[in-house]
C-alpha cells in the first residue's frame, strides 16, 4: 500500500514538473537584487524582477518614449507646476485592494517620507498631491520640475498596496505586494525569486508564462552555460566575447540594444586639495591632451568587443538630447603633445584607480598603453568597489574609472555629477553658471529648449572634462529561439509582457 | 573522560565571545564606509545620514559591538541592511545547504582518499601507489573553480547529463538533489581526498613499520586482518583529526565552488555580505560557522577517544 502510495505522489511529482517546467521563464540574472520595495530599491538588477512584479504609473518604450502604464494620460498645467494623471480603471493589487487615486497619493507619500526612502531625491519638488476624483490625481509641485515624468516610469511611479505596506511595516520588502503581471511567490536569497501570474491582472492577456523564476549566477560563463544546457530561458549581460558564438548556434537569439548610461574616467578636478596636486587635475590642457590620446572605437573593441557604441557625452549619440554642437573628438597624439608641451609637463604621471571587475580592468590597461603614446604615465590601482566608492567619494584619488546604468531623462545622467556638491559630483566639477543651466533646464518642459540647454551645458562641461565619456555598452540578453517577444528597451530591463515560448 | 569534556565545553564560550569580538573588530578594518554602499547608486545624502543612523555607525565601537552581542544573547542576529530578511532566516536557508554539500564531499573524500592511501601504503613503491600519487597531485593542483567549470561544459552542456548550477531541496525532491550536488561535491571532495590519501598513507607506512604489526603478521594473521584491524585502526587518528578539520573548512562554505554552481550556501552569503558591507549578516555567518568549528573540533577529539584509548585522560 504504502509503494503505491509512493508511486502515485512520484508520478504525480513528475507529471506537475513537466506542466510546470513549460509554463514557466526562467531568467539568469547577473547579481542577487536588494530589498524589493520600490521605495527603499537601490540596485540595477532589482529593477528587472520589478518590471513583472509592478506596474508604474508610465512606461518608456524602444524609443525612449513615455507611454501609459496605470496611468492613461497626464497633462500638465501652463505653469508646469501641476500634473494631472487619469488613472486606468479596474485596477487591483495583488492583495485585491483597488488601486485608485487615493492608493496613488499614499505611495507616493510614502516614497517622500519612509524612513530611508531613496525616491525622495526624484521626487524632490513634489509638495503634495490631491484626490480629484477616484481616478485621477493631482501632483503639486513647489518649481516646474520635467524629469518628474520620467522618474515615475521606474521605481517613483510604482505602486504597492496601501494595506499590505501598512501591514508588512519594515519587512515590506521581504514579501512585496504591488499590480504588476505577477505577484510574488518567495524568494530564497541568491538562489531564486519566484513570482506567479496574477489572474486579476488589467492586462492579462499579454501575459503568457505561469511562473517566472529569477536565478542571480554572478558568473558569465556559467550563466551562459545555463541556458545552453536548458536550465535557463533567458540570461541577462552576456559577455561581449561570447556573442559572436552564441549568434552561430541557432537555438539561441541574441538581443542587444546601448544603454542608457555610459562609462567614463572621472577626473578629480576640485573634489580635494589632490586636485590641484596632478597636473590632470590642475590644467584642463592635460585633460584635453588626455581624451585626444584616446581611441574610443579602439577601447570599445578591445574591452567590448565592439559591444557598445562610443560617445562623449552622458547619453548616447542616438539620444534626443544629445549636444550636436561638441561632436566626438579624434584621437591626435600630435596634438596631445603639442597641449602637454603648452602646459610644460610633457611626461605627466598619475594614478587610475579601477574596480576590480575583468571590463573595468581591461579598460584601464587599454587607457595606460593608448596614452603612453602622447607621454602619459599612467599606473593603474585596483580597489574593490565598495572600497573605490569611499576613495573617490572623500577625494582620494585622481582618475577613476566609473560607470553608471542611466536613467531615461537626461537630467539623470548629468544633474547630479555637474551639480556644485552634489552626491554623485566626485569630480568636484562647480560652476555657476553650470548651476543655473542645469537648474533651468529642470524647469523646461519643451524638448527643443531642452536640447537648447543640454548643449550649453555640454560646451561648459565637456571644456572642462571632469569626466571623460568613453563609450555606452550594449545591454546582451541572450534567449532561447524558441522564447518570442522580447523587447529591446534602452532601460536594460526585461518586459515580460508579451513573452511567449514556442512548443 | 567527563571532567575532560567538561574543561572543554568551559573553554568554549569564552572562545566563542573572543571570536565574536574579533570578528566584529576587524570587519571595522574593512575599507569603505558601510552606509554609503548600502545607500545604492543615488547617494542621497538623506539615506546615508538615515542608514548610518540605524546601524548605529556614529556610536563608539564598544556601544555597537554591546547592541550587536545584546541581540544576539537574546536569539536576534540582526537584519540584513540589503534585503531585509532576518540574518537568523538566512542562516536557517542556507545552513542545511552548506551542511548537505559539505557533507557529501566529506563522503566523496573519504572514499576516494582513505582506501586509496591504504592501497599506497601496503603496496608502497608500486603501480598503484604511482598511480594514486599521480592522482593526489592533480587533486591538489587543480583549482576548484576551473575544474567546476570543466565539469559543467562536458556534463552539463556537451553531455546534458546533469543540471548545470542550482539547488533542490532534497525534500521536494532527492533525485534533482543529488544530481545538482554531485558536481559541486565531487569538486570539493576531490581536493580533500587528495590530502586524506597522503596523510593515511604516511600514517600507515608508518604504523605497519611497528612492531606490534610484525608481531601479528608473525602469528600468522591474515594480511587484510592485519592491515585492516590492527593497522588501520591506528593510523585513524590523524585522519580523524584532519578530516574533522576539513569538514568545518567545509562548513564556512566554499565560496568558489558555490559560486561556479550557483549553489545558495553560506560561502556565497558571506561573500555577497562583505563586498556589500551588510555587517550583519558577515557576523551573524561568521558567529555561527566559528561555533560550528569548535563544536566539530570536540567531537573530533572524542572520536578519537573512541578509537584510541591510550588518549584518553
Amino acid at each position: 500500500m504504502f509503494h503505491i502510495k509512493r508511486s502515485l505522489i512520484a508520478v504525480f511529482c513528475v507529471s506537475a514538473a513537466a506542466l510546470s517546467s513549460a509554463q514557466t521563464l526562467r531568467v539568469g540574472l547577473a547579481e542577487d537584487p536588494d530589498v524589493l520595495d520600490p521605495t527603499l530599491a537601490r540596485t540595477f538588477v532589482g529593477r528587472i524582477v520589478f518590471s513583472a512584479l509592478c506596474d508604474k504609473l508610465v512606461d518608456v518604450d524602444e524609443k525612449l518614449n513615455l507611454v501609459p502604464q496605470l496611468a492613461l494620460s497626464w497633462q500638465w498645467s501652463a505653469e508646469n507646476k501641476t500634473l494631472t494623471m487619469k488613472l486606468r480603471p479596474g485596477v487591483t493589487f495583488h492583495d485585491g485592494e483597488k488601486l485608485d487615486a487615493a492608493a496613488v497619493k499614499f505611495n507616493l507619500e510614502r516614497h517622500k517620507t519612509l524612513a530611508g526612502s531613496n525616491r525622495r531625491g526624484e521626487l524632490a519638488p513634489l509638495a503634495s498631491v490631491d484626490v480629484v476624483d477616484p481616478l485621477t490625481v493631482r501632483l503639486n509641485l513647489t518649481a516646474p520640475f520635467s524629469p518628474l515624468l520620467a522618474a515615475l516610469s521606474d521605481r517613483a511611479g510604482m505602486m504597492v498596496s496601501p494595506k499590505a505596506a501598512q501591514a508588512g511595516g519594515a519587512n515590506f520588502g521581504a514579501r512585496p505586494v504591488c499590480s504588476g503581471p505577477y505577484k510574488f511567490v518567495e524568494r530564497v536569497a541568491q538562489d531564486r525569486m519566484v513570482l506567479e501570474r496574477y489572474d486579476g491582472y488589467w492586462n492579462k492577456a499579454e501575459v503568457h508564462f505561469q511562473r517566472i523564476v529569477y536565478t542571480p549566477i554572478i558568473d558569465a560563463t556559467v550563466r551562459l552555460a545555463n541556458l545552453k544546457s536548458g536550465q535557463l530561458d533567458i540570461i541577462e549581460r552576456l559577455a561581449p566575447s561570447d556573442v559572436e558564438k552564441l549568434q552561430q548556434d541557432k537555438r539561441f537569439k541574441v538581443s542587444r540594444i546601448t544603454e542608457i548610461g555610459y562609462q567614463g574616467i572621472t577626473i578629480n578636478i576640485g573634489k580635494s586639495d589632490q586636485a590641484q596636486k596632478n597636473p590632470l587635475g590642475r590644467d584642463a590642457r592635460v585633460r584635453e591632451a588626455f581624451e585626444l590620446s584616446l581611441d574610443r572605437q579602439g577601447l570599445a573593441q578591445v574591452v567590448m568587443d565592439n559591444e557598445a557604441t562610443v560617445g562623449n557625452q552622458w547619453v548616447a549619440p542616438n539620444n534626443p538630447f544629445y549636444a550636436k554642437n561638441m561632436p566626438l573628438p579624434k584621437r591626435d597624439v600630435a596634438k596631445a603633445r603639442a597641449l602637454l608641451k603648452e602646459a610644460g609637463v610633457p611626461n605627466p604621471s598619475f594614478t587610475l584607480v579601477a574596480p576590480t571587475t575583468s571590463d573595468a580592468q581591461r579598460l584601464a590597461l587599454v587607457v595606460q598603453a593608448m596614452t603612453r603614446d602622447a607621454g602619459f604615465d599612467v599606473k593603474i590601482q585596483a580597489a574593490e568597489f565598495a572600497t573605490s566608492l569611499n576613495m573617490a567619494d572623500k577625494g582620494d584619488f585622481e582618475a577613476y574609472v566609473l560607470a553608471w546604468s542611466g536613467r531615461p531623462d537626461p537630467d539623470g545622467n548629468v544633474f547630479s555629477f555637474h551639480g556644485c556638491k552634489q552626491p554623485l559630483n566626485y569630480a568636484g566639477y562647480c560652476d555657476a553658471q553650470t548651476d543655473a543651466l542645469l537648474n533651468e533646464s529642470r524647469t523646461q518642459r519643451d524638448p527643443a529648449e531642452r536640447k537648447k540647454i543640454y548643449e550649453k551645458i555640454a560646451a561648459r562641461v565637456l571644456k572642462e572634462r571632469p569626466v571623460i565619456y568613453l563609450y555606452h555598452r550594449n545591454w546582451l540578453w541572450a534567449y532561447n529561439g524558441k522564447l518570442s517577444g522580447v523587447r529591446g528597451i534602452p532601460d536594460g530591463l526585461l518586459r515580460v509582457h508579451g513573452l511567449k515560448m514556442a512548443p | 573522560m567527563w571532567g575532560f569534556l567538561a574543561r572543554r565545553l568551559a573553554t568554549i564560550l569564552p572562545t566563542v565571545l573572543l571570536v565574536s569580538m574579533l570578528i566584529f573588530g576587524l570587519q571595522q578594518l574593512l575599507p569603505g564606509d558601510p552606509a554609503k554602499i548600502l545607500a545604492g547608486e543615488e547617494q542621497d545624502p538623506q539615506v546615508i545620514a538615515y542608514l548610518r543612523a540605524r546601524l548605529h555607525l556614529d556610536e563608539p565601537l564598544p556601544v555597537r559591538y554591546a547592541y550587536w552581542m545584546g541581540g544576539v544573547l537574546q536569539g536576534d542576529l540582526g537584519e540584513s541592511v540589503r534585503t531585509q530578511q532576518a540574518v537568523l532566516d538566512l542562516v536557517i536557508q542556507k545552513l542545511p545547504v552548506t551542511v548537505e554539500l559539505g557533507l557529501l564531499a566529506m563522503l566523496i573524500a573519504l572514499l576516494i582518499g582513505v582506501p586509496s592511501g591504504i592501497v599506497c601504503a601496503v603496496g608502497r613503491g608500486g603501480v598503484w601507489d604511482t598511480v594514486a600519487n599521480a592522482f593526489a597531485l592533480w587533486g591538489l593542483s587543480t583549482p576548484n573553480f576551473w575544474l567546476g567549470i570543466l565539469m559543467i561544459l562536458l556534463f552539463s552542456v556537451q553531455l546534458g547529463w546533469l543540471p548545470a548550477s542550482g539547488y533542490v531541496s532534497p525534500f521536494e525532491d532527492l533525485r534533482a538533489n543529488l544530481a545538482a550536488m554531485i558536481m559541486p561535491a565531487f569538486v570539493l571532495g576531490n581536493a580533500i581526498a587528495a590530502v586524506l590519501m597522503r596523510h593515511t598513507r604516511s600514517a600507515m607506512l608508518q604504523v605497519l613499520s611497528s612492531d606490534y604489526v610484525r608481531t601479528a603478521r608473525a602469528k600468522g594473521l591474515r594480511e587484510t586482518t592485519v592491515v585492516l584491524k590492527h593497522a588501520f585502526r591506528n593510523a585513524l587518528t590523524p585522519i580523524i583529526t584532519l578530516g574533522a578539520l576539513e569538514l568545518g573548512t567545509l562548513l564556512s562554505g566554499a565560496v568558489l565552488t558555490e559560486q561556479v554552481f550557483s549553489i545558495p550556501g553560506f560561502g556565497k552569503l558571506i561573500v555577497d555580505a562583505v563586498f556589500n558591507r551588510d555587517y550583519a549578516v558577515v557576523q551573524g555567518v561568521v558567529l555561527i560557522t566559528a561555533t560550528t568549528y569548535i563544536t566539530l573540533n570536540l567531537l573530533a577529539d572524542l572520536a578519537a577517544f573512541a578509537v584510541n584509548p591510550r588518549l584518553r585522560p
